[in-house]
């Protein structure tokens, strides 16, 4: 299922999610239960079925992750249900100092301001991951895709740091 | 989801957590991290000139599973050879800590993590 055509979009990582919402709100619409109240049995799970479609592609395509991993997918490469480690040394060397600060915030003298500055650093290289990913899903090159891939693999981690940074801020104010 | 009673154990009593001296020339350093849950393991071993592994630490940012499965190989791996740890699967860790399928990539984790840090003994003793 190719969640891109469902929404009418081109096949493209750069997609304006109020677009997607709007889009997502008139296929819902669609196929609503009230339209099919007359309907055979069978009309009845085949709209039911199409609401699921519609559902799934919709949490795909907003979350940037879930997205790239569904372009690739569409390029006979998946990776959401990999079990693959990675070994990238340096970058897991960057991910370990970045656990480490997040253990360290609730004994800095400055918490705030060590969470302030945790999310800068994680927004700025997850920005510059993110600028490469573009740029290696819009090549024609399968190699790229390969290399895409890594990076989705890695986003994965940064996506996780921003999830644990978000649990230790949530603690600090609660 | 229910832990089984070892990865309990080593999850609130892990062996061997920590690093070595990084300038030590006996000991090599693995690290890999597993996309699916973002976690990371580094596990340092300190192989003595016969290659024998006289002593593990590690350090893992992850579940229940992915710790007990990093404390666990850390005590496999002291006095084997690099042979003998090079044979150790994520099956015999899986199978050693009861983990449930889902669980089976934190095994895996730890099975590359000896992996990779025999890889860096191995370019290591080529110079």
């Amino acid at each position: 299922m190719n969640y891109f055509e469902l929404f009418n979009f081109t096949a493209s990582f750069d997609l304006d999610t109020a677009t997607l919402a709007e889009r997502y709100r008139e296929l819902q619409r669609a196929v609503h239960p009230d339209n099919f109240a007359n309907d055979t049995e069978q009309q009845k799970l085949l709209s039911i079925h199409r609401a699921a479609q519609i559902n799934d592609g919709f949490q795909t395509l907003k979350n940037p992750i879930r997205r790239a991993e569904h372009m690739l997918s569409l390029r006979n490469i998946d990776i959401s249900h990999e079990t693959k480690t990675l070994k990238d040394g340096q970058f897991l060397m960057q991910q370990m100092e970045w656990r480490e600060a997040l253990e360290d915030i609730n004994h800095a003298e400055d918490p705030d301001e060590m969470i302030d500055e945790l999310y800068r650093s994680f927004s700025n290289y997850e920005n510059e991951m993110t600028k490469r990913l573009i740029a290696l899903l819009n090549s024609e090159q399968e190699n790229d895709w390969l290399l895409a891939a890594d990076q989705v693999r890695k986003l994965k981690f940064m996506a996780k740091l921003k999830d644990e940074l978000a649990k230790i801020e949530d603690a600090q104010f609660g | 989801m229910a832990y089984s009673e070892k990865v309990i154990e080593h999850y609130e009593n892990p062996k061997n957590v920590g690093s070595f001296e990084k300038d030590d020339p006996s000991v090599v350093t693995g690290m890999v991290g597993a996309p699916a849950c973002g976690d990371v393991m580094k596990l340092q071993l300190k192989i003595d000139d016969a290659g024998v592994i006289e002593d593990a630490k590690f350090k893992t940012y992850g579940c229940g599973s992915a710790i007990a499965s990093s404390s666990l190989v850390t005590e496999w791996v002291k006095g084997k050879t690099i042979e003998e740890a090079a044979a150790i699967k994520n099956t015999d860790i899986a199978e050693e800590l009861a983990l449930p399928p889902v669980k089976i990539h934190c095994s895996i984790l730890a099975e590359d993590a000896i992996k990779a840090a025999l890889d860096e003994y191995k370019s290591k003793s080529d110079e």
